[in-house]
Protein backbone atom coordinates (compact mmCIF):
# COMPACT_ATOMS: atom_id res chain seq x y z
CA UNK A 1 0.00 0.00 0.00
CA UNK A 2 1.31 3.43 -0.96
CA UNK A 3 -0.45 6.56 0.24
CA UNK A 4 -0.99 9.46 -2.14
CA UNK A 5 -2.47 12.94 -1.77
CA UNK A 6 -6.01 11.60 -2.08
CA UNK A 7 -5.61 8.71 0.41
CA UNK A 8 -7.48 8.93 3.71
CA UNK A 9 -5.13 7.64 6.42
CA UNK A 10 -6.28 6.21 9.73
CA UNK A 11 -4.77 4.43 12.71
CA UNK A 12 -5.55 0.69 12.64
CA UNK A 13 -7.49 -0.70 15.60
CA UNK A 14 -4.30 -2.12 17.13
CA UNK A 15 -2.23 1.08 17.02
CA UNK A 16 -2.50 3.67 19.78
CA UNK A 17 -1.30 7.27 19.71
CA UNK A 18 -1.26 9.26 22.91
CA UNK A 19 0.62 11.68 25.12
CA UNK A 20 2.82 10.10 27.79
CA UNK A 21 3.06 12.20 30.91
CA UNK A 22 5.98 10.22 32.39
CA UNK A 23 8.24 11.11 29.45
CA UNK A 24 6.52 14.35 28.47
CA UNK A 25 6.17 13.32 24.83
CA UNK A 26 3.76 11.61 22.43
CA UNK A 27 4.06 7.89 21.83
CA UNK A 28 2.83 5.62 19.07
CA UNK A 29 2.22 2.10 20.38
CA UNK A 30 1.97 -1.15 18.43
CA UNK A 31 2.81 -4.81 19.16
CA UNK A 32 6.24 -4.90 20.85
CA UNK A 33 6.97 -1.46 19.46
CA UNK A 34 7.11 2.06 20.89
CA UNK A 35 7.83 5.00 18.61
CA UNK A 36 8.33 8.55 19.85
CA UNK A 37 7.36 10.78 16.94
CA UNK A 38 9.07 14.14 16.50
CA UNK A 39 7.16 17.44 16.52
CA UNK A 40 6.26 17.36 12.82
CA UNK A 41 5.13 13.75 12.99
CA UNK A 42 2.97 14.56 16.04
CA UNK A 43 1.27 17.40 14.14
CA UNK A 44 0.53 15.08 11.22
CA UNK A 45 -0.70 12.23 13.44
CA UNK A 46 -2.98 14.57 15.36
CA UNK A 47 -4.65 15.44 12.06
CA UNK A 48 -5.15 11.76 11.13
CA UNK A 49 -8.80 11.22 12.01
CA UNK A 50 -10.00 8.73 9.41
CA UNK A 51 -11.84 11.42 7.42
CA UNK A 52 -9.15 13.91 6.34
CA UNK A 53 -7.16 13.08 3.19
CA UNK A 54 -3.39 13.43 3.07
CA UNK A 55 -3.93 16.53 0.91
CA UNK A 56 -6.39 17.92 3.46
CA UNK A 57 -3.89 17.35 6.26
CA UNK A 58 -1.23 19.16 4.22
CA UNK A 59 -3.64 22.10 3.68
CA UNK A 60 -4.30 22.32 7.40
CA UNK A 61 -0.65 22.18 8.45
CA UNK A 62 0.57 24.50 5.68
CA UNK A 63 -1.93 27.11 6.87
CA UNK A 64 -1.19 26.59 10.55
CA UNK A 65 2.61 26.83 10.21
CA UNK A 66 2.58 29.26 7.24
CA UNK A 67 4.76 26.79 5.33
CA UNK A 68 4.85 25.99 1.59
CA UNK A 69 2.17 23.39 0.88
CA UNK A 70 4.34 21.32 -1.48
CA UNK A 71 6.99 20.77 1.18
CA UNK A 72 4.39 19.95 3.85
CA UNK A 73 2.65 17.50 1.53
CA UNK A 74 5.94 15.76 0.76
CA UNK A 75 6.65 15.45 4.50
CA UNK A 76 3.18 14.02 5.14
CA UNK A 77 3.44 11.45 2.35
CA UNK A 78 6.90 10.34 3.40
CA UNK A 79 6.07 10.00 7.08
CA UNK A 80 2.71 8.27 6.59
CA UNK A 81 4.17 5.82 4.07
CA UNK A 82 6.98 5.04 6.46
CA UNK A 83 4.40 4.16 9.13
CA UNK A 84 2.22 2.29 6.63
CA UNK A 85 5.17 0.04 5.79
CA UNK A 86 5.33 -0.88 9.49
CA UNK A 87 1.60 -1.56 9.54
CA UNK A 88 0.97 1.45 11.79
CA UNK A 89 -1.14 3.44 9.32
CA UNK A 90 -3.97 2.11 7.19
CA UNK A 91 -5.85 3.83 4.36
CA UNK B 1 10.85 9.74 13.64
CA UNK B 2 13.09 7.61 15.74
CA UNK B 3 12.51 4.17 17.08
CA UNK B 4 12.92 4.55 20.80
CA UNK B 5 16.59 4.93 21.53
CA UNK B 6 17.86 3.20 24.64
CA UNK B 7 18.03 5.68 27.47
CA UNK B 8 21.25 5.29 29.39
CA UNK B 9 20.84 4.07 32.92
CA UNK B 10 23.02 5.32 35.70
CA UNK B 11 22.70 5.25 39.45
CA UNK B 12 21.74 8.92 39.31
CA UNK B 13 18.85 8.65 36.86
CA UNK B 14 16.84 5.48 36.34
CA UNK B 15 14.64 5.77 33.26
CA UNK B 16 11.01 4.68 33.51
CA UNK B 17 10.23 1.08 32.51
CA UNK B 18 8.80 0.46 29.04
CA UNK B 19 6.68 -2.55 29.89
CA UNK B 20 5.18 -4.60 32.68
CA UNK B 21 4.88 -8.37 32.32
CA UNK B 22 2.04 -9.68 34.46
CA UNK B 23 2.17 -13.39 35.17
CA UNK B 24 -1.40 -13.57 36.41
CA UNK B 25 -1.23 -17.27 37.21
CA UNK B 26 1.03 -20.26 36.80
CA UNK B 27 -1.96 -22.49 36.06
CA UNK B 28 -2.04 -23.73 32.46
CA UNK B 29 -3.75 -26.54 30.54
CA UNK B 30 -0.53 -27.11 28.55
CA UNK B 31 2.58 -28.89 29.80
CA UNK B 32 5.26 -27.54 27.43
CA UNK B 33 8.68 -28.83 28.44
CA UNK B 34 10.26 -25.40 27.81
CA UNK B 35 7.80 -23.38 29.90
CA UNK B 36 9.33 -20.11 31.10
CA UNK B 37 7.71 -20.48 34.53
CA UNK B 38 10.01 -21.46 37.38
CA UNK B 39 10.32 -25.10 38.41
CA UNK B 40 8.66 -24.19 41.71
CA UNK B 41 5.38 -22.58 40.66
CA UNK B 42 2.85 -20.50 42.56
CA UNK B 43 -0.41 -22.28 43.35
CA UNK B 44 -3.89 -20.87 42.77
CA UNK B 45 -4.23 -19.96 46.46
CA UNK B 46 -1.06 -17.84 46.25
CA UNK B 47 -2.37 -15.69 43.39
CA UNK B 48 -3.11 -12.01 44.00
CA UNK B 49 -6.72 -10.90 43.87
CA UNK B 50 -8.28 -8.59 41.28
CA UNK B 51 -8.03 -5.44 43.40
CA UNK B 52 -4.32 -5.92 44.02
CA UNK B 53 -3.60 -6.50 40.32
CA UNK B 54 -5.59 -3.35 39.49
CA UNK B 55 -3.45 -1.35 41.91
CA UNK B 56 -0.30 -2.81 40.32
CA UNK B 57 -1.53 -1.79 36.86
CA UNK B 58 -2.29 1.75 38.04
CA UNK B 59 1.15 2.05 39.61
CA UNK B 60 2.88 0.66 36.51
CA UNK B 61 1.16 3.20 34.25
CA UNK B 62 2.06 6.04 36.62
CA UNK B 63 5.67 4.86 36.65
CA UNK B 64 5.77 5.17 32.85
CA UNK B 65 5.14 1.64 31.58
CA UNK B 66 3.65 1.89 28.07
CA UNK B 67 2.93 -1.74 27.34
CA UNK B 68 1.10 -4.21 29.56
CA UNK B 69 1.67 -7.89 28.81
CA UNK B 70 -0.82 -10.34 30.31
CA UNK B 71 0.88 -13.67 30.63
CA UNK B 72 1.03 -16.78 32.80
CA UNK B 73 0.78 -19.76 32.92
CA UNK B 74 -2.35 -19.28 30.94
CA UNK B 75 -3.78 -15.82 31.76
CA UNK B 76 -7.19 -16.89 30.46
CA UNK B 77 -7.39 -19.30 33.40
CA UNK B 78 -8.24 -16.19 35.49
CA UNK B 79 -11.91 -15.19 35.52
CA UNK B 80 -11.00 -11.51 35.91
CA UNK B 81 -8.81 -11.19 32.81
CA UNK B 82 -11.22 -8.92 30.88
CA UNK B 83 -11.60 -6.71 33.93
CA UNK B 84 -7.83 -6.34 34.27
CA UNK B 85 -7.41 -5.68 30.52
CA UNK B 86 -10.07 -2.99 30.70
CA UNK B 87 -8.35 -1.35 33.64
CA UNK B 88 -4.96 -1.43 31.87
CA UNK B 89 -6.54 0.02 28.72
CA UNK B 90 -8.12 2.85 30.71
CA UNK B 91 -4.77 3.56 32.33
CA UNK B 92 -3.31 3.99 28.83
CA UNK B 93 -1.28 0.80 28.59
CA UNK B 94 -1.00 -0.94 25.23
CA UNK B 95 -2.48 -4.30 26.12
CA UNK B 96 -1.04 -7.61 24.94
CA UNK B 97 -2.38 -11.07 25.75
CA UNK B 98 0.24 -13.82 25.65
CA UNK B 99 -1.76 -17.01 25.51
CA UNK B 100 -1.91 -20.65 24.50
CA UNK B 101 -5.40 -19.69 23.22
CA UNK B 102 -6.92 -23.10 23.93
CA UNK B 103 -9.47 -21.43 26.26
CA UNK B 104 -10.44 -18.68 23.80
CA UNK B 105 -13.95 -18.76 22.36
CA UNK B 106 -16.20 -16.27 20.55
CA UNK B 107 -17.74 -14.87 23.74
CA UNK B 108 -14.41 -14.36 25.52
CA UNK B 109 -12.90 -12.79 22.41
CA UNK B 110 -15.79 -10.34 22.28
CA UNK B 111 -15.40 -9.45 25.98
CA UNK B 112 -11.65 -8.92 25.64
CA UNK B 113 -12.01 -6.80 22.49
CA UNK B 114 -14.68 -4.70 24.22
CA UNK B 115 -12.35 -4.31 27.19
CA UNK B 116 -9.80 -2.67 24.88
CA UNK B 117 -7.37 -5.50 24.18
CA UNK B 118 -4.94 -4.47 21.43
CA UNK B 119 -2.81 -7.48 20.61
CA UNK B 120 -2.92 -11.25 21.03
CA UNK B 121 0.15 -13.44 20.88
CA UNK B 122 -0.63 -17.14 20.38
CA UNK B 123 2.02 -19.77 20.95
CA UNK B 124 2.27 -22.63 18.46
CA UNK B 125 4.21 -25.78 19.32
CA UNK B 126 4.41 -27.04 15.73
CA UNK B 127 2.87 -26.58 12.29
CA UNK B 128 0.53 -29.58 12.57
CA UNK B 129 -1.27 -31.48 15.32
CA UNK B 130 1.12 -34.42 15.60
CA UNK B 131 4.19 -32.67 16.92
CA UNK B 132 2.29 -29.65 18.30
CA UNK B 133 0.00 -31.63 20.59
CA UNK B 134 2.90 -33.88 21.63
CA UNK B 135 5.01 -30.89 22.74
CA UNK B 136 2.06 -29.15 24.41
CA UNK B 137 1.11 -32.36 26.21
CA UNK B 138 -2.53 -31.67 25.34
CA UNK B 139 -4.70 -33.36 22.75
CA UNK B 140 -6.47 -31.10 20.21
CA UNK B 141 -4.49 -28.06 21.37
CA UNK B 142 -3.31 -27.25 17.84
CA UNK B 143 -6.74 -27.16 16.18
CA UNK B 144 -8.06 -25.00 19.03
CA UNK B 145 -5.21 -22.54 18.48
CA UNK B 146 -5.97 -22.31 14.76
CA UNK B 147 -9.62 -21.58 15.53
CA UNK B 148 -8.62 -19.00 18.15
CA UNK B 149 -6.33 -17.23 15.67
CA UNK B 150 -9.33 -16.78 13.36
CA UNK B 151 -11.33 -15.24 16.23
CA UNK B 152 -8.54 -12.75 16.92
CA UNK B 153 -8.30 -11.76 13.27
CA UNK B 154 -12.08 -11.45 12.92
CA UNK B 155 -12.16 -9.19 16.00
CA UNK B 156 -9.69 -6.87 14.23
CA UNK B 157 -6.95 -7.21 16.83
CA UNK B 158 -3.26 -7.51 16.06
CA UNK B 159 -2.11 -11.13 15.98
CA UNK B 160 1.37 -12.49 16.58
CA UNK B 161 2.20 -16.15 16.09
CA UNK B 162 4.76 -17.20 18.65
CA UNK B 163 6.61 -20.10 17.05
CA UNK B 164 8.72 -21.79 19.69
CA UNK B 165 11.43 -23.73 17.90
CA UNK B 166 13.81 -26.52 18.96
CA UNK B 167 15.48 -29.65 17.66
CA UNK B 168 12.25 -31.64 17.47
CA UNK B 169 10.19 -29.17 15.43
CA UNK B 170 12.69 -27.05 13.46
CA UNK B 171 12.00 -29.06 10.29
CA UNK B 172 8.53 -27.46 10.38
CA UNK B 173 9.79 -23.86 10.31
CA UNK B 174 8.76 -23.19 6.66
CA UNK B 175 5.29 -24.54 7.46
CA UNK B 176 5.13 -22.37 10.61
CA UNK B 177 5.77 -19.29 8.47
CA UNK B 178 2.99 -20.39 6.09
CA UNK B 179 0.70 -20.97 9.09
CA UNK B 180 1.27 -17.41 10.30
CA UNK B 181 0.47 -15.93 6.88
CA UNK B 182 -2.64 -18.10 6.50
CA UNK B 183 -3.81 -17.17 10.01
CA UNK B 184 -3.62 -13.48 9.06
CA UNK B 185 -0.93 -12.67 11.62
CA UNK B 186 0.98 -9.42 11.22
CA UNK B 187 3.94 -10.76 13.16
CA UNK B 188 5.67 -13.99 13.91
CA UNK B 189 8.25 -14.50 16.60
CA UNK B 190 10.50 -17.31 15.50
CA UNK B 191 11.80 -17.95 18.97
CA UNK B 192 14.37 -20.62 19.54
CA UNK B 193 13.91 -21.98 23.05
CA UNK B 194 16.00 -20.16 25.64
CA UNK B 195 17.52 -22.46 28.24
CA UNK B 196 16.18 -21.51 31.65
CA UNK B 197 13.82 -23.22 34.08
CA UNK B 198 11.95 -26.09 32.43
CA UNK B 199 13.86 -25.63 29.17
CA UNK B 200 17.18 -25.98 30.97
CA UNK B 201 15.89 -29.20 32.52
CA UNK B 202 14.94 -30.41 29.01
CA UNK B 203 17.91 -28.94 27.16
CA UNK B 204 19.23 -32.29 25.91
CA UNK B 205 15.87 -33.02 24.26
CA UNK B 206 15.45 -29.55 22.76
CA UNK B 207 18.73 -27.95 21.75
CA UNK B 208 19.22 -27.84 17.97
CA UNK B 209 22.32 -28.90 16.10
CA UNK B 210 24.51 -26.21 14.60
CA UNK B 211 23.33 -27.33 11.17
CA UNK B 212 19.67 -26.94 12.15
CA UNK B 213 20.32 -23.46 13.53
CA UNK B 214 22.12 -22.33 10.37
CA UNK B 215 19.32 -23.70 8.20
CA UNK B 216 16.69 -21.92 10.33
CA UNK B 217 18.58 -18.65 10.01
CA UNK B 218 18.76 -19.09 6.24
CA UNK B 219 15.00 -19.78 6.07
CA UNK B 220 14.24 -16.68 8.16
CA UNK B 221 16.49 -14.46 6.03
CA UNK B 222 14.79 -15.68 2.87
CA UNK B 223 11.29 -15.30 4.35
CA UNK B 224 12.00 -11.75 5.52
CA UNK B 225 12.63 -10.73 1.92
CA UNK B 226 9.76 -12.72 0.47
CA UNK B 227 7.20 -11.59 3.06
CA UNK B 228 8.16 -7.92 3.46
CA UNK B 229 5.03 -5.89 4.11
CA UNK B 230 3.02 -9.09 4.74
CA UNK B 231 4.57 -10.57 7.87
CA UNK B 232 7.08 -9.05 10.28
CA UNK B 233 9.51 -11.67 11.51
CA UNK B 234 11.28 -11.38 14.86
CA UNK B 235 14.04 -13.93 15.25
CA UNK B 236 15.49 -15.11 18.56
CA UNK B 237 18.48 -17.46 18.38
CA UNK B 238 19.77 -19.90 20.99
CA UNK B 239 22.96 -18.29 22.22
CA UNK B 240 24.83 -21.51 22.97
CA UNK B 241 26.25 -21.24 19.43
CA UNK B 242 26.83 -17.47 19.60
CA UNK B 243 30.13 -15.65 20.05
CA UNK B 244 28.63 -12.59 21.76
CA UNK B 245 25.81 -12.52 24.33
CA UNK B 246 22.26 -11.45 23.64
CA UNK B 247 21.05 -8.16 25.12
CA UNK B 248 18.98 -10.06 27.65
CA UNK B 249 15.84 -8.08 28.60
CA UNK B 250 17.63 -5.11 26.89
CA UNK B 251 19.65 -4.88 30.10
CA UNK B 252 18.87 -5.91 33.67
CA UNK B 253 16.19 -3.63 35.19
CA UNK B 254 16.49 -1.22 32.30
CA UNK B 255 13.21 -1.46 30.37
CA UNK B 256 11.14 -4.33 31.76
CA UNK B 257 9.91 -5.93 34.89
CA UNK B 258 7.90 -9.01 35.67
CA UNK B 259 5.30 -9.49 38.41
CA UNK B 260 4.72 -13.09 39.52
CA UNK B 261 1.28 -14.51 40.40
CA UNK B 262 1.99 -14.00 44.08
CA UNK B 263 3.31 -10.44 43.63
CA UNK B 264 7.08 -10.68 43.51
CA UNK B 265 8.68 -8.14 41.20
CA UNK B 266 11.52 -9.50 39.08
CA UNK B 267 13.85 -7.96 36.47
CA UNK B 268 13.14 -11.02 34.29
CA UNK B 269 10.98 -14.12 34.61
CA UNK B 270 13.95 -16.37 35.41
CA UNK B 271 15.61 -14.06 37.96
CA UNK B 272 14.50 -16.12 40.95
CA UNK B 273 17.08 -18.75 39.95
CA UNK B 274 19.65 -16.31 41.34
CA UNK B 275 19.26 -17.52 44.89
CA UNK B 276 21.18 -14.82 46.74
CA UNK B 277 18.98 -11.97 45.48
CA UNK B 278 15.96 -10.91 47.52
CA UNK B 279 12.97 -9.82 45.46
CA UNK B 280 10.45 -7.36 46.81
CA UNK B 281 6.70 -7.87 46.60
CA UNK B 282 4.00 -5.44 45.52
CA UNK B 283 2.24 -6.50 48.71
CA UNK B 284 4.93 -4.70 50.76
CA UNK B 285 6.17 -1.84 48.56
CA UNK B 286 5.06 0.37 45.70
CA UNK B 287 6.26 -0.47 42.19
CA UNK B 288 8.08 2.87 42.02
CA UNK B 289 10.02 2.08 45.19
CA UNK B 290 10.91 -1.37 43.85
CA UNK B 291 11.86 -0.15 40.35
CA UNK B 292 14.11 2.59 41.67
CA UNK B 293 15.55 1.18 44.87
CA UNK B 294 15.18 -2.56 45.14
CA UNK B 295 18.46 -4.30 45.90
CA UNK B 296 17.75 -6.96 43.27
CA UNK B 297 17.04 -4.39 40.55
CA UNK B 298 20.16 -2.41 41.30
CA UNK B 299 22.41 -5.49 41.60
CA UNK B 300 23.12 -5.71 37.84
CA UNK B 301 21.66 -2.46 36.55
CA UNK B 302 23.75 -0.37 34.14
CA UNK B 303 27.46 -1.17 33.79
CA UNK B 304 28.99 -0.52 37.25
CA UNK B 305 28.66 -4.16 38.37
CA UNK B 306 30.51 -5.58 35.38
CA UNK B 307 33.65 -7.70 35.76
CA UNK B 308 36.55 -7.65 33.31
CA UNK B 309 36.46 -8.04 30.31
CA UNK B 310 32.88 -6.69 30.18
CA UNK B 311 33.70 -3.41 31.87
CA UNK B 312 34.90 -0.97 29.25
CA UNK B 313 34.03 -3.38 26.43
CA UNK B 314 32.72 -1.52 23.40
CA UNK B 315 29.63 -3.71 23.57
CA UNK B 316 28.94 -3.01 27.27
CA UNK B 317 25.98 -0.76 26.43
CA UNK B 318 24.88 -2.90 23.48
CA UNK B 319 24.43 -6.25 25.20
CA UNK B 320 24.52 -4.94 28.80
CA UNK B 321 26.61 -7.94 29.79
CA UNK B 322 24.16 -10.51 28.44
CA UNK B 323 22.28 -12.76 30.81
CA UNK B 324 22.85 -13.05 34.56
CA UNK B 325 20.79 -16.22 34.90
CA UNK B 326 22.91 -17.92 32.25
CA UNK B 327 26.11 -16.74 33.91
CA UNK B 328 24.91 -18.45 37.09
CA UNK B 329 23.62 -21.58 35.36
CA UNK B 330 26.77 -22.23 33.31
CA UNK B 331 29.62 -20.29 34.95
CA UNK B 332 28.33 -20.71 38.49
CA UNK B 333 28.35 -16.97 39.25
CA UNK B 334 25.57 -14.53 38.38
CA UNK B 335 28.13 -11.71 38.30
CA UNK B 336 30.43 -13.44 35.79
CA UNK B 337 30.78 -12.76 32.08
CA UNK B 338 27.93 -14.42 30.18
CA UNK B 339 29.47 -17.67 28.84
CA UNK B 340 27.81 -16.97 25.48
CA UNK B 341 30.68 -14.49 25.04
CA UNK B 342 33.82 -15.98 23.49
CA UNK B 343 35.82 -13.96 26.04
CA UNK B 344 34.37 -16.02 28.90
CA UNK B 345 36.58 -18.87 30.19
CA UNK B 346 33.41 -21.02 30.20
CA UNK B 347 32.50 -20.32 26.58
CA UNK B 348 33.94 -23.49 25.04
CA UNK B 349 32.30 -25.67 27.67
CA UNK B 350 28.90 -24.13 26.90
CA UNK B 351 29.39 -24.63 23.18
CA UNK B 352 30.38 -28.24 23.75
CA UNK B 353 27.25 -28.84 25.84
CA UNK B 354 25.19 -27.78 22.83
CA UNK B 355 27.20 -29.83 20.35
CA UNK B 356 27.11 -32.99 22.46
CA UNK B 357 23.52 -32.80 23.67
CA UNK B 358 22.13 -31.95 20.23
CA UNK B 359 23.90 -34.98 18.76
CA UNK B 360 23.25 -37.51 21.51
CA UNK B 361 20.46 -36.15 23.73
CA UNK B 362 17.35 -38.23 24.43
CA UNK B 363 14.11 -37.06 22.77
CA UNK B 364 12.12 -37.67 25.96
CA UNK B 365 10.55 -34.65 27.70
CA UNK B 366 10.09 -33.88 31.36
CA UNK B 367 6.73 -32.13 31.05
CA UNK B 368 5.99 -29.08 33.13
CA UNK B 369 3.82 -29.73 36.16
CA UNK B 370 2.96 -28.12 39.45
CA UNK B 371 4.38 -30.49 42.02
Amino acid sequence: MTLTESSVPRLPRHVRFRFDAARNCHVLLAPELVIMPDEIAVAILEAVDGTASVGGIADLLAARYEAPRDAVLADCIEMLNDLAKKGMIAA
Amino acid sequence: MNDLAPASVTRAAVAPPMAIMMELTHRCPLKCPYCSNPLAMDRARDEMDTATWMRVITEAAALGALQGHFSGGEPMARDDLAQLVQHAHREGLYTNLITSAVLLDQQKMHMLAEAGLDHVQISFQGAESGIADHVAGLRNAHVKKLAAARLVRDAGLALTVNAVMHRQNLHQLPAMLDLAVEAGAQRIEVAHVQYYGWALKNRAALIPTRGQLDEATRIVDEARKRLEGVLNIDYVVPDYYASRPKSCMSGWARRFFNVTPSGKVLPCHAAETIGHLRFDSVKDKSLAEIWLNSEAFNAYRGTDWMPAPCKGCERAEIDWGGCRCQALAIAGDAGATDPACSLSPHHDRMLNLAVEESAAGSEAFVYRMIS
